[in-house]
């Protein structure tokens, strides 16, 4: 099971939780799995970086997730 | 992998490629092209910082000899959406700062264009553009603009990311929330508690070369533009929307640029000058003056920070708060989520809360700055550090080791860190001999930490390999800072080959595959591993060569040293293939070589500093002088350590430009008073000592050559390190910024 | 509009007829009207140093001489720093010492270099940072330009 952390600012588009456990083998299905949970929070997953153990992706799709996986959803972050 | 392994090149410190075209003027920058026939593209901009407009006619000047174009907001298109990769933000703002449309709202916002045979003739038409205003109240402070009963800049903009959904509209764009543990815990667990209230104001990127653009549209409605732009292809999609254009039609060629610094990322005068040769039907050429890029491009927010931190007798952190106001300029964007994000990155913390906000202010749209948000949010925590050492009577570099943090530890925006290099920085720090050296009379020392992300993002490179084995590299980042110099170092490095036998060249955006913008610190990171990848794409072609050749196996050849080898143990009398011999006979064995790779790179690594700056303060006069800096980065791996020092260097200099001079004053109807480089003072020469600079080389696991990303990081500790020195020089705490003589003398004043 | 003048001077050592506006500076003349787009334009105001000029000898911002101010004198540009065999020292030591990022105060920095070396054979970094602080540079912070104009000093002391 994957450990999936929430900000304070998306605690309201799935229902106020910080921190859930998730089945998922990839970053695709878990977010498939979120949206089927609360509808409508994938467009504001989307809006996120993700970071899965450390790394952090502005553009997560298919990278795996092990079964110990901690995933965190971040602000993007930009640059100059 | 990047353990310590013995390089050829990288480490080393060749001359840049593109040098000598840059130290003889033959360099080509935005402004340094003239086709024939070229008209002059001209800007009327706002003379209030918020009106309404009523109308605009540019009969007149449409009508006089010379003029071949004037647009208004109407002659754009209206996108939604939103635009830009690097710089996404939502397409209708962006279209109306590059045209304000129902409302002005910063003084020198653009309300029209004229494009006309000379910049003379132009500038007459401007004048004979006639706009009715409806002259509102500005809203030029944060805290007012805070407040219920401030007037609005936009009837329709609702705070975003309320727990509730927000009943009336606000200046307050959008506000966002980090938090963790139970703050009120942390601090009844203190022994000792430090407040402070910081302001800092806007300050712009200062980059020399003002915008500049050249577009010329065919009768197909075909397009080309030619700018100084951190990133070309972005710059396209922007202007495709602004225009509702095919991105096909258009096509983008990157200048030489004459500094950036986050600055260029968004388009201002590019859609303006494609309409306006779409309509004259000729090449259309518009350069800002200096005036127009401080009043009406960059800057980065003025801020309004609290900050809160409780502690240990020890000095172990028990809990920190923030709340963070950010300037958005005219338009939501501020850089508060990085701000919020990065403030309490260095340390451990358990319990911590941080509230920060995006205002909407008569002031230019804020752009991109050097780790944007994060010099001034580290500018509140590294003073509150300071103060809480003082108070513990701890050495302040021994506070923030006891509190630094390691690979494995929660980062406080949400993830654990991965391998990073922050103890490392503070323990050089603590053996750097500048810190050591004893302090002169009259001269105070300040130290101060901080971090930045890094961003990866998408990045296209090739490989072509010429007949005689030389080769050229196309990347799509436009060189800002020598990166072309990079891009040949790792290319060499991975091919086996001369660093000089390899030239690197940005392709414009038909001639090579989509990059994001040069920025974020991705340049090396990001497109050296797309170059790195391309190259072990052409040593895998070239060991298909060789096999071919000589009748053996893939497999069973090697690539050492620039040249293809029969792998051990394999019995084949022949002699090993250089890169140039192997081109030499690419016709017979299938043709040219080219190696391509593009990429969205993941796991960029964090990049921490930390700075000592020793400065002496005149009690009569109350200026700065700089005596001694140290900038200690952690790089990862330094490539070229010439330009790793450059940006360390650089930014260093920005820092301290911003913490003792650079601000920009409005007066009371929001006009910029200091539009100008006599009055807007950055660092000269003789404002400045040597910087010292030491690299740390923690590498970072994901890329080949363990390279972190440099360009930010160097801005985020200078502020806090000035500040922390003249408390250290003069016994005072001055919280604001810029510690300019007067501010400095009031202070000193208020202490006798 | 057209009362143009005609100047003739010589520009990198070559004598050279141009028209001009009463009212346009040099600047502009060597931009636009001579195609050496070495002299930079940062400011236009005489703040910045990006279009620093040689004017019979003497280090001059272009944005604030005009054109007709011009008339039989000498003016080199970067364009006419470089030398018959290969570039000047001053160029040589801003690539070795990497005291050039994005290049644009660049031209305006070796020019100043120029008349600096001319002045003083071997300056120490106080007169080095006090010349050059008209030259604005936002990239290097200056560190890698100092030790850039030392090193040519160096150099070209040897040489005399
Ligand atoms: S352009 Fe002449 S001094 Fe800036
Ligand atoms: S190198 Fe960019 S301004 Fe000097």
């Amino acid at each position: 099971m994957a450990k999936v952390i929430f900000p304070d600012h998306l605690l309201p588009f799935v229902g106020g939780n910080r921190e859930i456990n998730i089945e998922a083998k990839r970053y695709r299905e878990l977010v498939e799995i979120l949206e089927t949970r609360w509808p409508g929070c994938g467009i504001e997953l989307e809006k996120c970086a993700v970071a899965i153990d450390s790394q952090i992706y502005q553009d997560a799709f298919l990278e795996d997730l092990l079964s110990e996986s901690e995933v965190f959803f971040v602000r993007k972050i930009e640059g100059g | 992998m990047a353990e310590a392994v013995d390089y050829k090149i990288i480490g080393e410190r060749p001359v840049r490629p593109d040098g000598v075209d840059k130290v003889t003027g033959r360099a080509q920058y935005g402004a340094d092209l003239s086709l024939p026939n070229t008209l002059i593209g001209s800007v009327l901009r706002s003379p209030h910082a918020h009106a309404r407009i009523k109308s605009i006619d540019v009969t007149a000047a449409l009508s006089m000899q010379g003029v071949y174009a004037a647009i208004t907001s109407e002659d754009f298109a209206s996108p939604d959406g939103e635009v830009g990769g690097e710089a996404a933000g939502s397409a209708s703002d962006l279209a109306k700062n590059v045209m304000a449309t129902d409302k002005v709202l910063y003084h020198g916002h653009a309300v029209a264009a004229i494009a006309a045979s000379t910049k003379e003739i132009a500038d007459l038409a401007l004048d004979a553009i006639v706009v009715e205003y409806d002259v509102l109240e500005p809203v030029l402070d944060i805290d007012e603009a805070m407040k219920d009963t401030a007037p609005l800049l936009d009837p329709d903009c609702y705070t975003q990311n309320l727990p509730e959904k927000a009943e009336k509209p606000s200046n307050i764009a959008s506000v966002m929330q980090l938090s963790g543990g139970n703050l009120e815990e942390g601090f009844a667990a203190a022994d000792i508690i430090v407040e402070g209230e910081y302001n800092i104001p806007m300050a712009h990127q200062g980059y020399i070369e003002p915008h500049a653009c050249t577009a010329t549209v065919n009768e197909a409605g075909q397009a080309t533009v030619w700018c100084c732009t951190q990133g070309h292809f972005e710059f396209r999609s922007m202007t495709a929307a602004l225009l509702g254009m095919n991105i096909a039609d258009l096509k983008f060629i990157a200048s030489e640029i004459g500094g950036g610094f986050g600055g260029k990322t968004v388009v201002y005068l590019e859609p303006v000058a494609v309409l306006l040769s779409k309509i004259a039907g000729r090449p259309v050429k518009m350069t800002m003056s200096r005036e127009e890029v401080f009043r009406a491009t960059g800057p980065t927010s003025g801020t309004h920070c609290k900050v809160k931190v409780g502690a240990k007798k020890d000095g172990t952190l028990t809990a920190a708060s923030a709340w963070l106001a950010y300037e958005a300029g005219a338009f939501a964007g501020a850089p508060m989520g990085p701000g919020a994000m990065c403030i309490f990155a260095p340390y451990k913390l358990e319990n911590f809360f941080v509230e920060a906000f995006d205002v909407l202010v008569n002031k230019p749209k804020v752009a991109a700055y050097r780790a944007p948000g994060a010099p001034q949010s580290a500018h509140a925590m590294e003073i509150a550090l300071d103060d809480l050492a003082r108070e513990l009577e701890m050495d302040p570099i021994d506070l923030r080791l006891k509190n630094a943090v390691q690979e494995g530890d929660q980062a406080t925006y949400g993830p654990k860190f991965p391998r990073i290099g922050f103890k490392e920085c503070l323990e050089a720090a603590k053996n750097h001999p500048n810190y050591k050296t004893a302090l002169e009379e009259g001269t105070g020392r300040g130290v101060s930490a901080g971090f930045w992300f890094n961003v990866g993002m998408q990045s296209s490179a090739e490989v072509h390999v010429n007949e005689n084995g030389t080769v050229t590299l196309v990347e799509g980042n436009p060189d800002i800072g020598g990166s072309r110099a990079s891009m040949c170092i790792m290319a060499s490095e991975t091919l086996g080959i001369e660093y000089e036998s390899i030239r690197a060249m940005i392709g414009d955006t038909e001639s090579t595959g989509f990059s994001n913008v040069t920025g974020g610190s991705r340049t090396t990171f990001a497109t050296g591993m797309a170059v790195v990848q391309a190259c072990e794409d052409i040593i895998a072609q070239c060991k298909a060569r060789a096999a071919v050749t000589w009748g053996v196996d893939e497999d069973q050849v090697e690539w050492q040293d620039g040249q293809a080898i029969p792998a051990p143990g394999v019995n084949a009398d022949v002699k090993p293939l250089s890169l140039a011999d192997i081109a030499s006979q690419a016709h017979k064995t299938g043709g040219p070589l080219l190696g391509r790779a593009s990429l969205n790179a993941q796991g960029p690594g964090p990049s921490f500093a930390v700075n000592i700056c020793d400065l002496k303060v005149d009690q009569e006069t109350g200026k700065v002088d700089v005596t001694a800096f140290t900038a200690i980065q952690d790089a990862g791996k330094a490539i070229h350590p010439d330009y790793v020092e450059g940006q360390m260097q650089g930014g260093t200099s920005q820092g301290l430009g911003w913490a003792l001079n650079e601000e920009y004053i409005f007066d009371a109807n929001g006009v910029m008073e200091n539009a100008g480089f006599l009055d807007y003072r950055i660092p000269v020469a003789s404002d400045l000592p040597m910087i010292d600079c030491h690299i740390v080389e923690v590498p970072n696991p994901t890329h080949p050559f363990g390279v972190r990303g440099v360009g930010e990081t160097p801005i985020v500790t200078p502020l806090a390190a000035a500040a922390n020195a003249v408390r250290d020089a003069t016994g005072v705490r001055i919280n604001d910024l810029p510690l300019s003589p007067p501010k400095i003398l009031e202070a000193l004043d208020g202490n006798d | 509009m057209s009362n143009k003048v005609q100047i003739q001077s010589s520009v990198n050592g070559e004598i050279v007829d141009f028209l001009c506006d009463p009212q346009e500076t040099l600047l502009d003349v060597l931009r636009n009207r001579l195609s050496l787009t070495g002299t930079k334009e940062g400011c236009a105001t005489g703040d910045c140093g990006a279009c620093s000029v040689l004017l019979d000898g003497r280090l001059t911002c272009s944005c604030l001489v005009l054109g007709v101010e011009a008339v039989d004198k000498e003016i080199t540009t970067i364009e006419g720093i470089s030398e018959k065999d290969g570039l000047h020292p001053i160029q040589r030591k801003f690539l070795e010492r990497a005291a050039l990022q994005c290049g644009i105060c660049t031209p305006g920095l070796i020019v100043a270099t120029k008349a600096l070396l001319e002045k003083h054979k071997d300056p120490d970094e106080e007169t080095i940072r006090y010349w050059l602080a008209g030259n604005l540079c936002r990239c290097t912070g200056y560190d890698k330009i100092v030790r850039a104009v030392q090193d040519a000093a160096k150099e070209l002391s040897y040489e005399a």
